[in-house]
C-alpha cells in the first residue's frame, strides 16, 4: 500500500470510530452479552450468583406454557395488525394517487401517524376507550369489563391502535410503490379493454408485489416489536395483561417483574431470529425481482 | 375498420391549449401521420382518440360513433406507446393475449390468435419470455402484436420507432407500412421525424402550437406547403425563406433578386412585402446568378453537399448540390441562381409566419 492509501484508510477508520464506539457500547456488546445471559439460570433468591446451565434453559423456556402462550398471542397480534395496516395504507395511497386539487393536505394527514409519538397516541386511545367518556361506548360498544380490562377485547384494542399508528408508514410505502408503476403501462391496459378493477388487480398489484412484500416484512417486524402501546394501554397490573403478553412484552416483564434475565434473554433471541429470517426473506425476494425492467 | 373524425376537438391543460379546434378526418383504412415538433399537440390529439385524455370542446367520432363520453376500454382502438408499455410481469404470450382476455375470448381462440400474430411478427421463439429479456426491436414487435391481435377499429401509434437504432428503424418503418396495408386498418401515427412521415403516411397532418397547419399527401405537402412553418419544417434542410419586396418580375431581397415565373406575377404587385421561398435544390451556384451571398459553412454529406451562406441582411440560404461539383471556400462571396419554377411566395403576418400565395 502506498502512503497515501494508508493515510486515507486511517482517516476513514478515525471517522467511523465515534459511531462504532456508540454502536459497540449500546448494540453490539448487549447483543453479545444477551447470548451469554441465555446460558445462565437466575438464582432462586436475589443476591446469589447465577448458575451456568448451558442450553438447558433454552429448552426449558421454549417448552414452557408461558412462552408458547406468549408466542401464540404474538402471532395473533401479527395477524390482527399486518393485513389491516397494509390494506388501509394501500387503500389510502390509491385514493390519494389522483391529481386532485387539495389532495396534498390528505397526504399529510394520512402520513402523520409516522411522526406521532407512541406515548401521546396511546393516551389518546386510552381516552377513546374509556368506558364512561370514550368513543367506544358512544359507538355502542361497551363490553364489561371495559375494553382495556377485558380478556377478549384487550388484544384487539391494542391492535387497533397499532394499526392506526402503522397506517402512516404503510401509506408512505404504498404511495412510493404506486409511483414506481409506470403510468403508460396502466394506460395500455385501459386501452386494451381492462376495467379499473382489472387494471388494479392484474397490473398494479403484480407490479406492486415487491412493495407489498416489503410492506409485509416491515409490518410484521413492527407488530413483533409493538411495546409502548401495550405497556401504556394495558400494563402489567391489568387484569387482561396475560392476554396481551406478546413476546417483546414478555421479555420485559420476565426481566423487570420476574427478575429472570436468563429466560428474558432466551425469548429475546427467539424474537431476534424471527426478525432475522424475515429480513433475509425480504432480501432474497428483492434480488429476484430486480431483473424486472421494462 | 372505421374512420376517425375530429370535429373542433379542443384540449386544454390549465391555461395551455394543447389541441386547438382540430378538424381532421382519418379515412377508413388510411395511414395518417400527425407530424410536428415537440409540444405541438400531436400526442395529445392521439391520446384523445384513445380515451386517455378527455376533450374540452368539439366531438370525436370513431367508426360513426361519437366517443366523447366513451371510456378508453370501450373504444375499440389499439395503441402502441413510445415506451411500448408492455406488462413487465407477463410473458410475451400473455402480453399479446391480454386484450383478448379482456374481451372474453375463449382459451382456444386466444391461443390460436396469439400464435398467428406471433408467427406474422416472428415472435414465436420468444412467447415464453418476459419483456425484460427481449431486445428493443423485439419489444417493439410485441407492442405491435398486442395491438394487431385485437383487429381494432383503429391503430394509434405514438412514436413507436423512436427507441430503435437507426438501421432497425428503417426496417421496421417498412414493416409497419406493409402490415398496415395488408390489414387495411385505419391508423393514426404520431411522429416528429419528417422522414418517417414522408415515407409512411398516405397523408400527413402537420401541427404546431396545437393548431393544424396543413393536411396533404407527402409529396403535395413538400411541393406546396401551405405556410412558412410547413415549408421550413419539411425537408432537410427546410425551405429557404427570404423576405423582400415585389418588383417588376422578381422579388427584391438583400443581396439581389429572386426571379418570379409568370403565374406568380399577378400575386406580387410592385411594392408588396413578400417572403420568397425556395427549396435548397431550387438554388444553384452560378456566376450569372441574381443573388450574392457569403459562404458560412459547407456540409459534405457524401452524395450531396449543403452550402450555407448569408445574404447582406444576415438571412441564411442553403444551396444543395451534388458532392462532385466544386464547393466554394469559407467566407467566399458567391452568386446564386434560383429556378423560377421552384419559387413559392408567402405573405407574412408580422409574426414571422407567412401564408402561401397562389
Amino acid at each position: 500500500m502506498t502512503r497515501r492509501r494508508v493515510r486515507e484508510a486511517l482517516l476513514g477508520y478515525a471517522l467511523i470510530l465515534p459511531a462504532l464506539a456508540i454502536f459497540g457500547l449500546f448494540v453490539f456488546y448487549p447483543f453479545a452479552r444477551n447470548f451469554k445471559l441465555a446460558l445462565y439460570q437466575a438464582p432462586p433468591f436475589p443476591n446469589l450468583p447465577s448458575r451456568y446451565v448451558g442450553l438447558h434453559q433454552v429448552g426449558q423456556v421454549l417448552t414452557s406454557s408461558n412462552f408458547v402462550q406468549s408466542l401464540v398471542t404474538t402471532l395473533l397480534f401479527v395477524v390482527l395488525v399486518v393485513p389491516a395496516g397494509l390494506l388501509i395504507g394501500l387503500f389510502l395511497a390509491v385514493a390519494a394517487q389522483r391529481q386532485l386539487r387539495g389532495l396534498a393536505i390528505y397526504r399529510i394527514i394520512f402520513s402523520s401517524t409516522v411522526v406521532t409519538s407512541v406515548a401521546v397516541s396511546a393516551l389518546v386511545f386510552y381516552s377513546l376507550m374509556n368506558p364512561v367518556v370514550g368513543l367506544l361506548p358512544w359507538l355502542g360498544i361497551n363490553p364489561h369489563p371495559s375494553a382495556l380490562q377485558n380478556s377478549t377485547w384487550a388484544l384487539p384494542s391494542v391492535a387497533l391502535m397499532a394499526v392506526w399508528q402503522f397506517v402512516g408508514l404503510s401509506f408512505i410505502i404504498m404511495s412510493a410503490g404506486l409511483q414506481s408503476v409506470p403510468e403508460e403501462v396502466l394506460e395500455a391496459a385501459r386501452v386494451d379493454g381492462a376495467s379499473n378493477w382489472t387494471v388494479f388487480w392484474r397490473i398494479t398489484v403484480p407490479l406492486l408485489s415487491p412493495t407489498l412484500f416489503f410492506g409485509v416484512v416491515v409490518a410484521t417486524i413492527y407488530a413483533f416489536q409493538t411495546f409502548g402501546q401495550i405497556d401504556i394501554l394495558i400494563g402489567y397490573q391489568n387484569a387482561a395483561y396475560e392476554h396481551v403478553n406478546v413476546l417483546i412484552y414478555n421479555v420485559y416483564t420476565t426481566l423487570v417483574y420476574g427478575g429472570n434475565p436468563g429466560r428474558a434473554a432466551v425469548m429475546s433471541i427467539v424474537l431476534f431470529l424471527i426478525t432475522l429470517v424475515l429480513t433475509l426473506l425480504q432480501l432474497r425476494f428483492l434480488e429476484r425481482r430486480v431483473q424486472y425492467g421494462r | 375498420m372505421g374512420q376517425v373524425v375530429f370535429d373542433g376537438v379542443t384540449k386544454c391543460f390549465g391555461d395551455v391549449v394543447a389541441v386547438d379546434h382540430l378538424d381532421l378526418t382519418v379515412a377508413d383504412g388510411e395511414l395518417l401521420v400527425l407530424l410536428g415538433p415537440s409540444g405541438c399537440g400531436k400526442t395529445t390529439a392521439l391520446r384523445t382518440v384513445a380515451g386517455l385524455e378527455e376533450i374540452d370542446e368539439g366531438s370525436l367520432t370513431i367508426d360513426d360513433r361519437v366517443v366523447n363520453d366513451v371510456e378508453a376500454k370501450d373504444r375499440d382502438v389499439a395503441m402502441v406507446f413510445q415506451s411500448y408499455a408492455l406488462y413487465p410481469h407477463l410473458t410475451v404470450a400473455k402480453n399479446i393475449e391480454f386484450p383478448l382476455r379482456q374481451r372474453g375470448a375463449d382459451r382456444a381462440e386466444r391461443t390460436r390468435q396469439v400464435h398467428d400474430v406471433a408467427e406474422t411478427l416472428g415472435l414465436t421463439p420468444y412467447l415464453g419470455r418476459k419483456p425484460g429479456q427481449l431486445s428493443g426491436g423485439q419489444r417493439q414487435r410485441v407492442a405491435l402484436a398486442r395491438a394487431i391481435v385485437r383487429s381494432p377499429a383503429a391503430f394509434l401509434m405514438d412514436e413507436p420507432l423512436s427507441n430503435l437504432d437507426a438501421a432497425l428503424r428503417v426496417q421496421t418503418r417498412a414493416d409497419i407500412v406493409s402490415l398496415q396495408e395488408r390489414l387495411g386498418t385505419t391508423t393514426l401515427y404520431v411522429t416528429h421525424d419528417q422522414v418517417e412521415a414522408m415515407t409512411m403516411g398516405d397523408r400527413i397532418a402537420v401541427m404546431d402550437g396545437g393548431l393544424l397547419q396543413q393536411v396533404a399527401p407527402p409529396q403535395a405537402l413538400y411541393a406546396e406547403p401551405a405556410n412558412t412553418f410547413v415549408a421550413r419544417f419539411l425537408g432537410s434542410p427546410g425551405m429557404n425563406l427570404i423576405p423582400g419586396v415585389a418588383a417588376e418580375d422578381a422579388v427584391t431581397v438583400a443581396g439581389g433578386t429572386v426571379p418570379l415565373r409568370d403565374a406568380l406575377l399577378p400575386l406580387a404587385p410592385v411594392g408588396r412585402s413578400l417572403i420568397a421561398g425556395v427549396r435548397p435544390e431550387g438554388l444553384r451556384l452560378d456566376a450569372a446568378g441574381s443573388l450574392e451571398a457569403s459562404v458560412v459553412i459547407v456540409e459534405q454529406l457524401g452524395a450531396e453537399a449543403h452550402i450555407i451562406a448569408t445574404l447582406d441582411d444576415g438571412t441564411r440560404v442553403v444551396v444543395r448540390q451534388e458532392a462532385s461539383r466544386p464547393s466554394p471556400g469559407l467566407a467566399e462571396t458567391v452568386r446564386i441562381a434560383a429556378d423560377p419554377a421552384a419559387v413559392h411566395l408567402f405573405v407574412g403576418d408580422g409574426s414571422g409566419r407567412g401564408e402561401r400565395l397562389g
